[in-house]
């Protein structure tokens, strides 16, 4: 046994010609929430199809919950609940019978149990008084959260859960933030896809980046945001003035509008920075030390594309 | 694991018939099959018909339709043979694989995990109740629509003898089986295309015009060496139950040519999807 609940070793898928994820080595740590991140089109969900076996890697190996997958996907799959690139459901069933009919399909899920089990997956994400209405009638979100109760029909060791805010209401998108919460406190583990940022922030442990098919970082969140250098900005009606003693402290990677110049501290101690402001006769309105949001860590991380070709 | 291993579990098998019955574009299909020997009956009665149709092509049934209306039951699965029933088996085949990869549902089924070949076997097995009830829903109907219209009887075999209506009932049933394996290899290679596409509707219309196109192959006679080895080439020996006493043996050939097809169809399917990128 190992300790992560999904490890892959030179993950790799050509199609064609084209590279869409390069020698991938995810490490996701048991019971952790890591958040699977990287803009559209970087690899994230065709890394996904790999781990849950619907596409065969071109090269590399992979893990799930310490077995070996494809080979043992029969045994290791009832364990993890998946959500992969959007709801899929008959139009022409209900809700309910959606999830009756994937429950009938798992051989090692119990008859006996179902109703009370899809009861429960319905009740966890709020859709148990539409659950009787045909698919085809749900809105955007309602769609998304079957496709969530699917993932919930067992106890699940392992969850695999890909863009599942997509197409919810604000309060839509905070219930699951709590749910995911609530299943890693139950002790799941949580691979969860996403881009939007405040998600992360708020509910991952362990952060992987993607960009162009590569895993271009994977730590535990802090680690990650402590890596980043942190910023001094100043609130002033002189930003050239502010600028320029920044720029004669030291200060790296400048920028100015209107109303503040920025620039980051490097060794720079922050109290220096506001003495020589006020010594240079600067009206400072206001001066803060922020550590840069996860957005910045994350642009920093994949935009680095357009540096090198600029 | 203290999962019970319900291996033989019927479960998925019957939410899978389940999923066909109750879909109305299929309780529509299924109708319309209905319909037809009763519009045949409806239209016989109305119009005393001609000598009939010319010879050849199989057995002609129409000309004893008036005389006893369990030939309304065998003229409409003469007529039917050649576009409806295997519609209705292109259909549901479409579906089968194509339909799930289309609405997302197969990524689903397959991370629940379904076994890629239970996945299929299941497929098939939804495929074959489809292409032994088309048959039997066209002959019931017929018989019902006939016998309303032109009575019950005794009937006139094709060897000019007669026979009891039980042992012509009996016969019909044979018949509905026998059409049933015929349409079974169709649907064997209508599950293969369903596994090269994501669009139900091409396999389902790529099924019918390899059907259409083998009937008419098999009116050309310059192409006589390939006659044996179409798909459509048999469908008409049924007729054969309807001599006294019955020419079994005349049945081998169609029988052993649908059970050529399902073998190399049902293992292109295997062979196809068992290794198959699923990426819709």
């Amino acid at each position: 046994m190992t300790d992560l609940a999904v490890a892959s070793h030179g993950l790799t898928k050509r199609f064609g010609s084209q590279v869409a994820v390069n020698a991938v080595d995810l490490a996701v740590p048991r019971g952790a929430v890591y958040g699977f991140l990287g803009p559209n089109g970087s690899g994230k969900t065709t890394t996904i199809r790999m781990l849950l076996g619907l596409i065969a890697p071109t090269a590399g190996s992979h893990h799930l919950l310490g077995e070996t997958m494809p080979d043992r996907a029969g045994h290791v799959l009832p364990r993890v609940g998946a959500l992969v690139e959007g709801p899929g459901f008959h139009p022409y069933l209900s809700g309910r019978d959606n999830l009756r009919r994937l429950d009938a399909a798992d051989r090692t899920a119990t008859a006996r149990t179902a109703e009370a089990r899809i009861g429960d997956a319905l009740d966890r994400v709020g859709l148990t008084a539409a659950a009787g209405k045909r698919y085809r009638t749900f809105s955007l979100g309602m769609k998304q959260r079957l496709a969530i109760a699917a993932a919930l029909l067992k106890p699940r060791e392992l969850l695999v859960l890909d863009e599942p805010t997509n197409g919810l209401d604000p309060q839509g998108t905070r219930e699951v933030r709590t749910l995911v919460g609530a299943l890693a406190a139950e002790g799941a583990t949580v691979l969860l896809s996403t881009h939007l940022l405040a998600e992360v922030e708020q509910v991952c442990t362990h952060v992987g980046v993607m960009h162009r098919g590569t895993l271009v970082a994977q730590e535990p969140l802090a680690d990650l945001r402590s890596d980043a250098a942190p910023r001094a900005r100043v609130l002033t009606d002189q930003p050239a003035e502010a600028a320029q003693v920044l720029r004669t402290l030291g200060l790296t990677e400048l920028a100015e509008t209107a109303s503040e110049a920025s620039g980051q501290l490097g060794a720079v101690a922050p109290e220096k920075v506001v003495s020589d402001l006020v010594h240079a006769g600067v009206a400072v309105r206001g001066f803060t030390v922020e550590a840069p949001s996860l957005e910045d860590v994350f642009v920093h991380l994949t935009g680095r594309g357009f540096d090198v070709s600029g | 694991m203290s999962q019970a291993d319900t291996r033989l579990s019927p479960r998925f098998l019957l939410s899978e018939l389940r999923l066909i019955a109750v879909r109305r574009r299929n309780q529509a299909g299924l109708a319309a099959l209905a319909a037809v020997p009763v519009i045949l009956a409806a239209a016989m009665k109305l119009t005393v018909p001609d000598a009939g149709r010319g010879p050849g092509q199989g057995p002609d049934f129409f000309s004893q339709i008036t005389g006893n209306g369990y030939f309304v039951a065998l003229a409409a699965l003469g007529v039917e043979l050649t576009l409806f029933l295997p519609i209705a088996v292109a259909m549901l085949a479409g579906d089968a694989v194509a339909g799930e990869a289309n609405q997302g549902t197969l990524r689903y089924l397959l991370t629940v995990p379904v076994a890629r070949t239970r996945l299929l076997a299941i497929k098939y097995a939804g495929i074959l109740m489809g292409a032994f009830l088309a048959p039997l829903v066209v002959a019931t109907s017929g018989l019902l629509a006939g016998f309303l219209l032109f009575g019950a009887g005794d009937v006139t075999t094709l060897s000019g003898t007669r026979i009891g209506l039980a042992t012509a009932l009996l016969r019909l049933l044979v018949i509905c089986l026998y059409l049933g394996v015929c349409l079974a290899a169709l649907g064997a290679v209508g599950l293969f295309l369903s596994t090269l596409t994501e669009q139900p509707m091409g396999a389902t219309i790529a099924l019918t015009m390899l059907t259409v196109a083998s009937f008419v192959l098999g009116q050309i006679p310059q192409l006589d060496w390939l006659h044996p080895y179409l798909l459509t080439q048999h469908w008409r020996d049924f007729g054969e139950l309807l001599r006294e006493p019955v020419a079994w043996e005349a049945l081998i050939p169609g029988l052993t040519s649908a059970g050529a097809y399902i073998l190399v169809f049902l293992s292109a399917a295997w062979a196809r999807f068992s290794g198959r990128d699923v990426t819709s």
